[in-house]
C-alpha cells in the first residue's frame, strides 16, 4: 500500500508539471495543439460511409449480393409483423383508400384488455389486474388503441427474436470461453453506442420501414439478454450439473430439463430488461417507419402540439408500466418458486375472453375500433395549461432559463470548446493514470484521439458540457435525497417503486414536459437529461448507505461519534465505492438521454447523429455515434477505476 | 495401511488401485513425472495440487465404506473419481472386475443410469419440479413412460416417508424433507452402487440422526455397496463397516471403527479418534476368549461393548458369546468393563 501511495503522490507532482508545460505550449506553441488543423483530420466518416454503402449495395458472398440477402431478410421479417398487426391492430384488410374492405376484424380491445387483466390477476393479484384495466381504458378512451397495438406488435416480435437469439448466443458464450471473450468485448461497446446509431446501418441495409426498425431493435436489446443468459447459466449450482451427469442426461436433456429450468428466475429478470429496452427502442424507431405511439409523439412534437404529444406519451407510460409489472411479477414468481398459478381452465377463459368480444364486434363495430367521436381528449386542456403557464409564469420561467443559459451553461460550453485539445487529453490521461494506472491512461488517450482525428472535437465538447452539467445537477439532487431516504426505512419501498416506474419510461417521454415549459434548446435538454438521470443517483445513494456494515456504525457510536461524525468518518467512506458506481451509472444514463435530447435542438454529437439519420448519411452518423461511445467509455474507465480504488480501502461496492 | 482388502470377506465390488488426481494448469505434466518422483513436494514444485494421491482400496459387495477427513483433504474428489464425474489423472478403478476408466461415453452413461445413484450435499433438487417430478427424473431421462416412472417414484416417496407431500415443490419443504427427496431420487433406478457426498452435513443434528437411521433401514432391506463422504466421525462409526481416513490427499488408514480406535496408524489418526469412547467401537468378538461352548443365549459376537452394557451391568463373572446360534467363546466381564472406563 505505502509504495503505491508514494507513487501516486509522485505521479501527481509530475502530472502537475506536465500540465503546466502543456499550458505553456498551448499558449506559445503552434496553434495546432489548441485547435487541430483541418488537414490533420482523417476523413473517417467518409470511409465508413463508403464502406457501408459498398457493403449494402455491391458486396457479395458466393455470388449472392448482401443487398439481396438483407432485402430478403427484411421481407421475411415483414411477414410476422404483418400477421401480428393484422391480429392486434388492423384486422384483415384488402385494398387501400376508398376501396379498403375489412375482411376480418382485429382482436377486440375489450378482449385483449380483459385477457391481460386475467393474466395479471393470476400472476399477481387484484392490484395488477386493476392497473391493467385502467391502462387499457386510457388507451381506448383516448383513441390510442390502434397505435398502442402497433407498438405492442413490434415489441412482441422483437422480444421473441431477441429472446431466442440472446439465449442461443448466451448459451454459446457459456460453453466457450473464447466466444464469451469476444461477445463481451462487442457487447460492451454496443451498450454505449447511442440508440440512434443502431438505426443508421439497419436503414441502409433493410430500407425504411418496420422491418428495419425490427432489426435495429433486436440488435439493441440483445446485449442484456446475452448477459443475463450467461449469468443465469453460470448460477446453476455445480451439484445440479453433476446430477445431470449422474442420471445420464444427454446434452439436450441437460439443457432443457436441467440448465434452463434452474436458470429460469434469472432469465426472467433478463426478459424484463429486454422487454423494457425493446419498448424504448421501438418508440425511437418510429423515426424510421415503425409507426405506433412513438410516431404519434414525434408528429406532435414536430407540430408543437404538446397536448397531443403528452397524451400519446402517457399512452407509452401506460403500456410501459403494464408490460414492466407483468414481466416483473413473472420473474418474481419464478425466483420465489411460486408455481402452478395458471391452470388449463384459465387458458380456456382467456381464449373465450379474446374471442367473444371479437366475434361480437362483427355486429357491434365499436368493440373493434373505438369510434372517433367517442374519443376523449385532454389535448386542449394541456395546450391550454401550457399557454396559461406561459402567460402567467413566462417571466420567472424565462428568468430561470436565461440565468442558467447566460450564467452557467454558455460560459461552460465556451470554456470547454476553447480549451486546447492537447490540454484536455493530457488532463484526462493524468486522471486515468492516477486512478487506474498506465493501461487506463492509454485507453483514455486512444479514445479521445479517435474523437479528435475524426473531426468531431467541437461537437464532442458540447456533449461533454451538457453531460457534465446534467450529471452534476442529477447528483446534487439525487445523492443527498437518496442518502436522506436511506435513513427513513418507511420511505424505502415507495421511493424504490417510484424509481422503478421512472426507469421504465421510454426516453422520449422525458422530453415532453421540458419542451412544454421551456421550448426547444439546451435548457430543455438539460432538464430532460437531469430528470432521466436522477433515478440512478437516488438509487445508488440509498444502496450505498443502507449497506454500510451495522457493526461499524455501532463501533462509531460506541466510540462517541456525533451523528455527523459517524456519517463523515464511517458511513460515507464505506459507501464511497457504491456512490462512485452510482456516478458512473448516472453518466451512462445521461449520455443515452443526451442523444435523444437532440430532438429538442441541442447542438452536439447527438444532433450530428440525428441529422445524419434524417439525411440518410451513414458515415457521419455512425462515426458521431462512435464518438459518443468513446466519451462513454472514457467516463466508464475513469469512474470504474475510481470505484475500484475506493473499494480497495473500503471493501465491496453494493448495488 | 492395515487393511486395503474388503471387510467381511465379501466379493470385491470396487477395486481402486493407485488413483491420483492432480489439479493445476499443466496437469499433463504429472504423467511425465517418473513414478518415484510423484511426491507432494515435487508436485508443488511444478505447480500442481495433488487432491488425491495414490489411493488404493477395495470395497466389498454390500459394504458401507466411509471416506473421512478434514476439509480440503480430497474426499469429494476421490468420490467423484469413482463415479468419473472427475477424471482421475492416473490409476485403475474396477467395478465388479470391469475397468470403468476405459468405458466409452455411452457405456459410462449406461453404467450411471442403471447402476449408480448419488446423493448431494446441497440436495441438487430441480426447483421447477414437484417431489414426484424430482424423484421420477432419473427414470424420465431414460425414456420410461411418465405413468410408470411416477408409479415407481411414488413407491420410493412412500419408503422415505414423504407420502402426501408428493405434489409440493422443493421450496415448500424443509431441509430434511428435501434430502429425503434426494435420497428417494438416488434410489429410483435401484442402483447397485450408492454414492453420498456429505449427505447430511447441511442439516440439523436431530434431523441428521433421523436420516442416518433411514439409511441404515434402507441398507437392511436392500443391500447396496455404499460409499459415503462425511467429516462427522460419529456418523461414520454409526453407518460404516470400514472407514478410510484421508489427510492432504492421501489415505492414511483404512479400517473398521474398532481398528482405527484401538490401533491408530499415525498420530494424526490417534488425534482424530481421540474423542471416541472405545466401548462404542470395540466388538465383543475382539476381546472374548475363543472357546466353543454349549450355550444358546448370551451376547452377540458382532455387538459393541456399548450395545451390551445393560447385560454387562446385570451379569456376573463371564458371559457366553453367541455367533449365529452357536456359542463361540466367553466374554470376561471385567475386561469388557475396562473398555467402558478406559480411554485409549
Ligand atoms: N477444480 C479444482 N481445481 C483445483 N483444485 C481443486 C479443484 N477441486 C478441488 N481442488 C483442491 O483439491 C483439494 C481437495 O478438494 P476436495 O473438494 O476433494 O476436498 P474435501 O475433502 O471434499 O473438502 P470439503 O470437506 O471441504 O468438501 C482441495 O485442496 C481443493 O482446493
Ligand atoms: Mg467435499
Amino acid at each position: 500500500m505505502v509504495p503505491k501511495d508514494v507513487a501516486g503522490r509522485y505521479s501527481l507532482w509530475t502530472g502537475l508539471a506536465v500540465t503546466l508545460a502543456i499550458l505553456a505550449t498551448s499558449l506559445l506553441a503552434p496553434a495546432s495543439f489548441a485547435q487541430l488543423s483541418d488537414k490533420a483530420i482523417l476523413p473517417i466518416s467518409d470511409w465508413v460511409g463508403s464502406g457501408m454503402n459498398w457493403f449494402a449495395r455491391d458486396a457479395a458472398i458466393f455470388g449472392v449480393k448482401i443487398a439481396d440477402i438483407t432485402r430478403a431478410l427484411a421481407s421475411a421479417a415483414q411477414m410476422p409483423i404483418d400477421w401480428l398487426k393484422f391480429i392486434l391492430a388492423d384486422g384483415w384488410v384488402k385494398g387501400a383508400g376508398f376501396n379498403k374492405v375489412q375482411l376480418a376484424p382485429p382482436l377486440s380491445w375489450l378482449g385483449v384488455i380483459l385477457a391481460a387483466a386475467l393474466v395479471g390477476f393470476r400472476l399477481s393479484g387484484r392490484g395488477l389486474a386493476i392497473l391493467t384495466l385502467l391502462a387499457g381504458a386510457y388507451l381506448v378512451f383516448f383513441g390510442l388503441w390502434a397505435s398502442a397495438m402497433t407498438t405492442l406488435a413490434s415489441v412482441v416480435i422483437c422480444v421473441v427474436a431477441a429472446l431466442v437469439l440472446g439465449l442461443a448466443m448466451g448459451f454459446w458464450a457459456y460453453r466457450s470461453v473464447r466466444a464469451e471473450m469476444w461477445l463481451r468485448a462487442i457487447m460492451n461497446v454496443m451498450q454505449t453506442v447511442p440508440i440512434f446509431s443502431y438505426l443508421l446501418p439497419t436503414l441502409l441495409l433493410f430500407g425504411y420501414g418496420p422491418s428495419a426498425a425490427l432489426f435495429a431493435t433486436v440488435v439493441y436489446a440483445l446485449p442484456p439478454m446475452v448477459h443475463a443468459t450467461v449469468l443465469a447459466l453460470r448460477s446453476v449450482p455445480s451439484e445440479t450439473l453433476e446430477l445431470a451427469r449422474m442420471t445420464g442426461c444427454s446434452r439436450a436433456q441437460t439443457l432443457w430439463k436441467v440448465e434452463l429450468p434452474v436458470a429460469a428466475p434469472r432469465l426472467a429478470i433478463g426478459l424484463n430488461q429486454v422487454v423494457m429496452m425493446t419498448l424504448n427502442m421501438v418508440i425511437i424507431a418510429s423515426m424510421i417507419g415503425a409507426g405506433g405511439l412513438g410516431y404519434d409523439v414525434l408528429r406532435a412534437l414536430r407540430r408543437l402540439d404538446f397536448g397531443a404529444g403528452f397524451e400519446a406519451g402517457m399512452g407509452i407510460v401506460a403500456l410501459a408500466v403494464v408490460l414492466d409489472r407483468l414481466t416483473q411479477v413473472a420473474a418474481h414468481n419464478q425466483s420465489t418458486g411460486r408455481q402452478g398459478l395458471w391452470s388449463r381452465r384459465d387458458t380456456l377463459v382467456a381464449v373465450l375472453l379474446l374471442l367473444v368480444p371479437t366475434l361480437a364486434s362483427l355486429a357491434l363495430p365499436a368493440l373493434s375500433a373505438w369510434p372517433a367521436n367517442w374519443t376523449l381528449t385532454t389535448a386542449p386542456f394541456w395546450n391550454g395549461a401550457v399557454s396559461l403557464i406561459n402567460q402567467n409564469f413566462y417571466e420567472p420561467l424565462e428568468a430561470i432559463r436565461t440565468a442558467m443559459l447566460l450564467g452557467v451553461m454558455n460560459p461552460m460550453r465556451n470554456l470547454l470548446q476553447a480549451a486546447p485539445w492537447s490540454l484536455v487529453i493530457a488532463l484526462l490521461a493524468l486522471a486515468g493514470y492516477t486512478l487506474g494506472g498506465f493501461r487506463t491512461a492509454l485507453t483514455v488517450v486512444l479514445l479521445m484521439l479517435f474523437v479528435l482525428i475524426s473531426g468531431y472535437w467541437q461537437a464532442a465538447m458540447s456533449s461533454v458540457y451538457l453531460m457534465v452539467l446534467s450529471v452534476a445537477l442529477a447528483l446534487a439532487i439525487g445523492l443527498p435525497f437518496g442518502i436522506w431516504v436511506s435513513g427513513h426505512a418507511r420511505l424505502h419501498h415507495p421511493v424504490q417503486l417510484a424509481l422503478d416506474t421512472l426507469q421504465t419510461l421510454p426516453t422520449l417521454v422525458y422530453l415532453l414536459p421540458a419542451v412544454m415549459l421551456f421550448r426547444n434548446g439546451d435548457f430543455s435538454a438539460l432538464i430532460a437529461i437531469v430528470s432521466y438521470a436522477v433515478a440512478p443517483a437516488v438509487r445508488y445513494g440509498m444502496a450505498g448507505m443502507t449497506h454500510v456494515p451495522s457493526e461499524r456504525i455501532e463501533a462509531a457510536l460506541m466510540s462517541g461519534c456525533t451523528p455527523w461524525q459517524s456519517f463523515r468518518f464511517v458511513r460515507l467512506p464505506a459507501a464511497l465505492p457504491t456512490l462512485i458506481l452510482g456516478v458512473n451509472q448516472t453518466v451512462m444514463m445521461a449520455l443515452s438521454m443526451l442523444v435523444i435530447a437532440a430532438l429538442v435542438g441541442t447542438r452536439e454529437l447527438g444532433q450530428e447523429v440525428y441529422t445524419s439519420l434524417a439525411r440518410g448519411e451513414t458515415g457521419p452518423g455512425i462515426v458521431a455515434g462512435l464518438c459518443v461511445a468513446a466519451i462513454a467509455l472514457v467516463a466508464d474507465a475513469l469512474l470504474k477505476s475510481g470505484a475500484q480504488r475506493a473499494a480497495r480501502h473500503e471493501g465491496e461496492a453494493h448495488v | 495401511m492395515s487393511d486395503i482388502g474388503t471387510g467381511r470377506g465379501a466379493p470385491t465390488a470396487i477395486d481402486a488401485k493407485g488413483i491420483w488426481k492432480v489439479f493445476g494448469r499443466d496437469a499433463g505434466a504429472f504423467n511425465r513425472l517418473p513414478l518415484q518422483a510423484r511426491t507432494p513436494e515435487t508436485l508443488m514444485a511444478v505447480g500442481l495440487v495433488g487432491a488425491v494421491q495414490d489411493a488404493t482400496f477395495q470395497i466389498g459387495r454390500g459394504e458401507v465404506f466411509a471416506i473421512m477427513g478434514l476439509s480440503g483433504s480430497g474426499k469429494s474428489t476421490l468420490l467423484r473419481c469413482l463415479t468419473r464425474l472427475i477424471e482421475p489423472t492416473a490409476g485403475e478403478i474396477a467395478f465388479n472386475g470391469r475397468d470403468i476408466l476405459k468405458l466409452g461415453d455411452k457405456e459410462l452413461v449406461d453404467l450411471r443410469r442403471q447402476r449408480m445413484g448419488m446423493v448431494f450435499q446441497h440436495f441438487a433438487l430441480l426447483p421447477n419440479r414437484t417431489v414426484v417430478g424430482n424423484v421420477a427424473f432419473p427414470l424420465e431421462v431414460q425414456g420410461m413412460p411418465r405413468v410408470e416412472a411416477e408409479r415407481r417414484a411414488m413407491e420410493l416417496i412412500e419408503t422415505v416417508g414423504l407420502k402426501g407431500r408428493e405434489t409440493r415443490f422443493p421450496a415448500q419443504l424443509s431441509g430434511g424433507q428435501q434430502q429425503r427427496v434426494g435420497i428417494a431420487r438416488s434410489l429410483t433406478t435401484n442402483p447397485e452402487f450408492w454414492f453420498l457426498d456429505e449427505p447430511f452435513s447441511a442439516l440439523d443434528p436431530l434431523i441428521r440422526a433421523d436420516l442416518q437411521a433411514e439409511v441404515l433401514r434402507l441398507q437392511q432391506t436392500q443391500t447396496r455397496t455404499v460409499i459415503f463422504v462425511t467429516h462427522d466421525l460419529d456418523e461414520a462409526i454409526r453407518l460404516a463397516d470400514r472407514i478410510a481416513i484421508m489427510e492432504a490427499g492421501r489415505i492414511i488408514q483404512i479400517g473398521t471403527p474398532e481398528e482405527l480406535v484401538t490401533q491408530p496408524a499415525t498420530d494424526y489418526v490417534r488425534r482424530f479418534v481421540a474423542k471416541v469412547p472405545p466401548a462404542r467401537v470395540v466388538r465383543v468378538a475382539s476381546i472374548m476368549t475363543v472357546e466353543p461352548g454349549p450355550a444358546t443365549a448370551g451376547v452377540n459376537a458382532d455387538a459393541t461393548i456399548a450395545d451390551i452394557a445393560p447385560q454387562l451391568v446385570a451379569a456376573e463373572g463371564r458371559l457366553p458369546v453367541i455367533d449365529g446360534a452357536r456359542q463361540v467363546g466367553w466374554l470376561d466381564r471385567s475386561a469388557a468393563l475396562a473398555t467402558l472406563a478406559v480411554r485409549i
